[in-house]
């Protein structure tokens, strides 16, 4: 117990906390979207994301860049960003409509039984995963040095680096974007239909099987834009990477209520922050326990999490 | 996607009622008698029909194919002398008796989940906390690293393992099992990481500096020289096969007695069972005791066999192998929870040292592994030998 230095850096705890929770909340629409659609645990999502993170750094190691490289001019820094957060979005998209295509699609046609999805789900997650970690011999790959983190602001005596205030950002614009897609959009009204009732959304017209390939899509491109954040916060990334970050980033689409996209948000920097503070008080190495002990707390008091389940249910 | 009209609503549901009553009334008749247990489901039209066949055997001859089958079983460590197959089954990259081994406490596991996912139909996805709590349990009583210092022989530490695994099961159940399927499912998982962090950060358990010197189970042969030792893995493979035959034996008995009726009632339809008097809470706190115990049974063989112990032994990537095999086999059977834990250690071992256009396949061995997984889960989504009962019961929802 280390309350004194707890309250010292409670600050910067929150601040880190929060740009880890946005990684996390980005990283679980990909779940939470298609739970509330298929009602499936999407396994093969942790691998979706690791491979936007390695589309990223091939990205700049196309464009000439490692991690020995000098850091650019700011200008050259944004594009390459942008060009990075592009390619990883679309190769992560791509991946979960191959995972779909090839893991779940076939047994929907056989009508199989729900447990069946989450084997070919796993079997999908080792492939995906041996495949990256053959390719790269099981090595980490670093990434340039595009960002120097350097405090931006100063609030209450806590610095917040110029990376996790664009984490953040960006990780709200784009859950703010996806939001105003599904509620507002021609496609989005079509997603909720399914996720309401599949069999009435087909009789008026819905074609299902598009559905379930564009929200797969959806979380896949969220994954590729969390993928490049969490390779500029780490530095690096390795085969097995999704995994451990997949369990995490599922944990807060429950908390906040699977199914739910304003739910995956709040759990994912409520988790971000519960660990962080958790890793404050007890020590580094306890906050994946306290962020579990978090999840069944809530889950305890609110079974089906702090928002609960609903894509189309609250307002269609 | 039927279209369900409200006149269509009320045929099939009488459908439905229809094609589960047999079954049912099979079973009660069979109350009792242990022989008539196996043709359970039998009159139904719908099992597949090789399972049929067996059991509509007369029972001496069934028993003989059993004893025939378990008699291979224990000889399976010379299969290498059989001419032309036999050198095809063994293992090359890894000595024979030890890949054997690796099966077994495997099938152990698989068994053991089989109770909590197949019979109950609770989504367990931590199910390597128990093998481990049940392999930790042994070590620190019986390591001579431990801090406690006790080093008590493994077979004292056996029912002591067995005791905690039963108590940590009910303990991770009390407060969880009012979840519902999916939110269970991360509960186990989280709980499954909490035992990996805590064997990594507790002095205790020494995380990955770990606990050695695990003694080995007892006896010597004839001429002094001990049964069980780091020479052959023949023994440990024989000592996890007799367990596998008992908690084989057992969770047969569980899986028709009222208890086992009872899980199924419940995986079946959770709220008509508890409309119908059973516990539910109870029922499922007795799956996930009795599967933390068979899985503390697989890790109290395997501290016994390995003799050292360490954070880094228990990947959370075991649990859902583990569970994978228990699907794949077809969840909720007992020969399906037996093949597929025994596939899903062999098939990456028997990948190793082989060659493949030149190459060793030990690099590969995951990714054949994986894409084995999926195109198995493509063309047999029931599993490979699956449960007639659940077959019935999905053809049945397919139909509603």
């Amino acid at each position: 117990m280390h309350f004194s230095e707890f309250w010292n850096d409670i600050g910067e705890l929150t601040v880190t906390g929060l740009s880890q929770g946005s990684i996390y909340a980005l990283f679980a629409l990909g779940y939470t979207l298609v739970y509330g659609l298929l009602r499936l645990i999407n396994f093969a999502h942790s691998e979706v994301f690791m491979v936007g993170s390695f589309a990223a750094v091939g990205t700049w190691k196309a464009l000439g860049l490692d991690q020995n490289s000098q850091t650019p001019v700011l200008p050259v820094v944004l594009l390459l960003l942008v060009a990075a957060l592009l390619v990883a979005a679309l190769a992560s998209g791509a991946t979960a409509l191959l995972v779909e295509l090839v893991a779940y699609r076939p047994l929907r046609h056989r009508n199989a039984p729900p447990l069946a999805f989450l084997i070919t789900a796993i079997g999908a997650s080792v492939v995906l995963s041996e495949f990256v970690g053959i390719l790269t011999h099981r090595r980490p790959q670093g990434v340039p040095p595009l960002v120097e983190p350097r405090p931006l602001v100063t609030i209450a005596g806590t610095q917040i680096t110029n990376l996790q205030v664009g984490t953040i950002a960006l990780a709200l614009v784009a859950m703010f974007g996806l939001d105003v897609f599904i509620h507002r959009s021609r496609w989005g009204r079509g997603i909720r239909s399914v996720s309401q009732d599949p069999t009435t959304a087909a009789l008026m017209g819905v074609n299902r099987s598009q559905v379930i390939s564009l929200v797969f899509l959806l979380g896949g491109l969220m994954a590729g834009v969390a993928a490049v954040m969490y390779d500029l916060k780490i530095g690096g990334t390795r085969y097995d990477a999704g995994f451990a970050l997949g369990v995490k980033a599922f944990t807060a689409a429950v908390l906040g209520g699977i199914g739910n996209l304003r739910g995956a948000l709040l759990g994912g920097l409520c988790l971000g922050l519960a660990e962080n503070y958790g890793a404050g008080v007890f020590g580094t190495e306890w906050h994946d326990v306290v962020a579990f002990a978090l999840l069944v707390v809530v889950l305890m008091f609110r079974p089906t999490g702090l928002l609960g389940e609903s894509l189309g249910r609250a307002r269609a | 996607m039927t279209p369900t009209t409200p006149s269509g609503a009320d045929p099939s549901t009488g459908e439905r009622l229809s094609t589960q009553d047999p079954p049912l009334l099979v079973e009660r008749s069979g109350e009792g008698e242990t022989p008539r247990r196996e043709p359970e489901g039998g009159s139904s039209p719908r099992g597949p029909r090789r399972r049929r066949e067996l059991a509509d055997l007369p029972p001496v001859v069934r028993y003989a194919i059993c004893a025939g089958i378990l008699g291979a079983a224990y000889l399976l460590p010379w299969v290498g002398r059989v001419p032309v197959i036999g050198p095809q089954i063994q293992t090359q990259g890894i000595d024979w008796p030890s890949a054997l081994f690796n099966m077994s406490y495997f099938v152990l596991l698989a068994l053991g989940l089989n109770v909590v996912v197949g019979f109950a139909g609770l989504l367990d996805l931590g199910y390597v906390g128990f093998f481990a709590v049940g392999a930790y349990t042994v070590a620190v009583l019986a390591s001579p690293d431990s801090d406690l210092d006790q080093r008590w022989p493994w077979l004292a530490c056996v029912p002591v393992a067995i005791g905690v695994c039963l108590f940590s099961g009910l303990l991770l159940g009390w407060p969880t099992l009012r979840l519902r399927g999916d939110y269970l499912a991360i509960v186990t998982l989280g709980f499954a990481e909490i035992i990996r962090v805590f064997a990594d950060s507790s002095s205790l358990l020494r995380g990955d500096r770990g606990l050695g010197s695990i003694p080995h189970p007892p006896g010597n042969w004839s001429d002094g020289s001990p049964i069980f030792s780091v020479r052959d893995a023949t023994p440990y493979y024989w000592l996890g096969l007799t367990l596998i035959v008992l908690m084989v034996l057992a969770v047969r008995n569980l899986k028709a007695s009222r208890v086992g009726r009872s899980w199924l009632a419940i995986r079946e339809d959770e709220e008509a069972a508890e409309l119908m008097g059973v516990r539910t809470v109870r029922f499922k706190l007795w799956a996930f005791a009795i599967g933390a115990a068979i899985g503390g049974f697989g890790g109290v063989l395997f501290a016994g066999e390995q003799g050292f112990l360490n954070s880094a032994t228990f990947q959370l990537m075991f649990s859902v192998l583990v569970l994978a095999g228990v699907v794949m086999g077809g969840s909720g059977s007992i020969p399906g929870a037996i093949l597929g834990g025994a596939l899903i250690s062999y098939i990456p071992d028997r990948l190793r040292g082989v060659q493949i256009a030149g190459t060793d396949a030990f690099e590969y061995r995951f990714l054949i592994f994986g894409l084995m997984i999926i195109i198995i889960m493509i063309f047999r989504p029931q599993g490979l030998l699956p449960d007639r009962r659940r077959v019935a019961t999905t053809q049945d929802q397919e139909e509603r």
